[in-house]
């Protein structure tokens, strides 16, 4: 575990969050006060979501998490070595084909050849993309350039994944079935996720929790717990419930934003 | 079609979380880049005529432009089929194979040492934001002052010989390799980067498996750029520095002097071979190295 900027608070306390923001606050060198004071933990286990308005500083909470940025105050704890990730573009190395693009954070964490090539294998059979291993990223689609870069982490066998708006540029079919594997996958490999949309209706699907961030300088001003059992149907979003749950969250964010 | 329905099977029965495959495969197959280019009759009918109208345009100024609108003797511009067919008498042909071989060594040893250091420089200026600061306006500057100023200095130094003709080809084709190079190694994507980061990726690393492959489409514009330049080079220095094997240039000086117009049409021509040939094989070598997943702008219609 390691701990990005500020003061180790925890001391000898077992850490039992996967992910922890204690206090953190974001002011960039320009003087944008992109988030302010915030607190919120993801246990193991938890899917947490993250929905705001564009520019509420969404981007940069997960830069923060990922160790990308480090805040301006306060500590966020995290173990950087079983992260996984998922931007809001896949990018792909264009010149790598779909196997050795998925082979690549493991081959830059040093893992032997032989035992990454066996686990790509086990990941592209994970994701649906088998057959088109040996093809190069300007010949996917959207949707498959996201599994992809899904699969990219992995590999890792992450602890937590962390994920910017990934599905934000794809269409609606192609967002709801890969929220439907995503699903999937969360239950079957267990890590911990830390989920960025605009789209409440994702994450009221997703979630086992979800925050709501007011307008620029973000901070949490809503959470809802997402009660519905896994594993959930795709006609879940039919739901009268989660009809109702999608209206509560959507004025905590109207709120947030007048 | 079929061969993509298989591979869908295949995901299908593999213990797989997606039912989806077979929509996106055929989102896939409809992709623009999955296509081979398709070639139209414009395509084709397009080189011979202009080629035609060149030929023409070439006879045209030979019997009747030099004279009416010049006031020129005919012979200082001789018709194309005489150009070929005096180029192609054993003496002259010998000399001028000769000449082609020779003047292309020159242009390959100037063009790779151009590479080498070009690449090097270029890499070099990646890494360190001050040292690109500083040496960019050497480079301008060494593009900025014409080559044949720096001749008659280059002589006088390095004497008459071969060494001063590849230092010509080098000065003149280097910038375009430095600036493609360093255009292209800064090319990478931010977000790569951040994945680069993120694992803890050394500086080496990173340059060898993002930056450099990152840059490789670049660099190959730069290459063809530069050969071009480099067979420029080796022919002026030829014009100057006469010490040493005869190549197309010292040939073209030779005939011009003597007055025998149609050679030395050949030797001009010889030129815009080689440089045309140079040109064309780096595109291909280009292609074949990044072609497979490098995405032209350019519309194959």
């Amino acid at each position: 575990m390691t701990a990005v900027a500020g003061s180790h608070s925890i001391g000898d306390i077992p850490i039992l969050a996967a992910l922890k923001f204690d206090n953190v606050s974001m002011t960039y060198p320009d003087g944008t006060f992109a988030l302010d004071s915030t607190n919120f933990e993801v246990h193991p286990g938890e899917f947490v979501t993250i929905v705001g308005p564009s520019g509420c500083g969404k981007s940069t909470l997960q830069r923060i998490a990922s160790g990308l940025s480090k805040p301006s105050t306060g500590t966020v704890t995290v173990d950087h070595d079983s992260l996984g990730y998922v931007f809001q573009d896949a990018t792909l190395l264009q010149w790598r084909t779909v196997r050795k693009n998925i082979e690549l954070l493991a081959e830059l964490n040093g893992v032997p050849k032989a035992e990454r090539q066996a686990k790509a294998q086990e990941t592209i059979d994970l994701v649906g993309l088998n057959g088109f291993e040996s093809k190069y990223p300007k010949q996917l689609s959207g949707g498959m350039k996201m599994r992809a870069s899904l699969a990219r982490s992995l590999v890792l066998d992450p602890k937590l994944f962390l994920f910017d708006e990934p599905f934000g540029a794809l269409d609606e079919i192609t967002r709801e079935r890969l929220n439907d594997e995503l699903l999937s996958l969360f239950q079957r490999s267990g890590f911990a996720s830390l989920f960025i949309t605009h789209s409440i209706y994702e994450a009221v699907f997703l979630s086992t929790r979800v925050l709501v961030m007011s307008a620029r300088p973000g901070r949490i001003v809503g959470d809802f717990e997402i009660p519905f059992e896994y594993p959930r149907a795709p006609d879940l979003r039919f739901e009268p419930q989660f009809a109702e749950l999608s209206g509560r969250v959507s004025h905590a964010l109207r709120g947030a934003h007048s | 079609m079929t061969a993509l329905s298989n591979e869908v099977g295949l995901g299908a029965t593999a213990p797989s979380i997606s039912e989806s495959t077979l929509a996106e495969a055929q989102e896939v197959a409809s992709q623009p880049h999955d296509q081979t280019p398709t070639r139209h009759i414009s395509d084709y009918v397009g080189p011979p005529i202009t080629f035609a109208v060149f030929i023409g345009f070439w006879y045209l100024m030979s019997d009747w432009g030099l004279k009416h609108l010049f006031d020129k003797p005919k012979f200082l511009i001789p018709e194309p089929h005489v150009v070929v067919h005096d180029s192609l008498q054993s003496v002259p042909r010998g000399d001028l194979l000769r000449g082609l071989g020779y003047t292309t060594q020159v242009v390959l040893i100037g063009l790779g040492i151009s590479i080498v250091l070009g690449m090097a420089l270029a890499i070099a200026m990646a890494q360190a934001r001050w040292l690109e600061r500083s040496v960019w306006p050497y480079l301008v500057a060494l593009q900025a002052i014409p080559i044949l100023a720096m001749v008659p200095l280059i002589g006088s130094i390095m004497g008459y010989e071969v060494n001063s003709r590849i230092l010509v080809c080098v000065i003149i084709s280097i910038f375009p390799i430095v600036s493609n190079t360093l255009f292209g190694l800064l090319s990478a994507d931010q977000g790569q980067h951040d994945l680069f980061t993120l694992r803890n990726a050394s500086r080496f690393t990173r340059l060898w498996k993002l930056q450099l492959p990152a840059a490789m489409p670049s660099v190959f514009t730069g290459f063809r750029i530069s050969a071009g330049l480099s067979v420029v080079g080796a022919i002026v220095g030829e014009l100057f520095f006469v010490r040493g094997g005869k190549g197309i240039g010292a040939l073209l000086d030779q005939y011009r002097s003597r007055n025998i117009y149609p050679l030395a049409f050949g030797a001009l021509v010889l030129c815009a071979v080689l440089g045309i040939a140079v040109f064309i094989i780096f595109g291909w070598i280009g292609k074949l190295v990044v072609g497979r997943w490098y995405v032209s702008t350019r519309k194959s219609s």
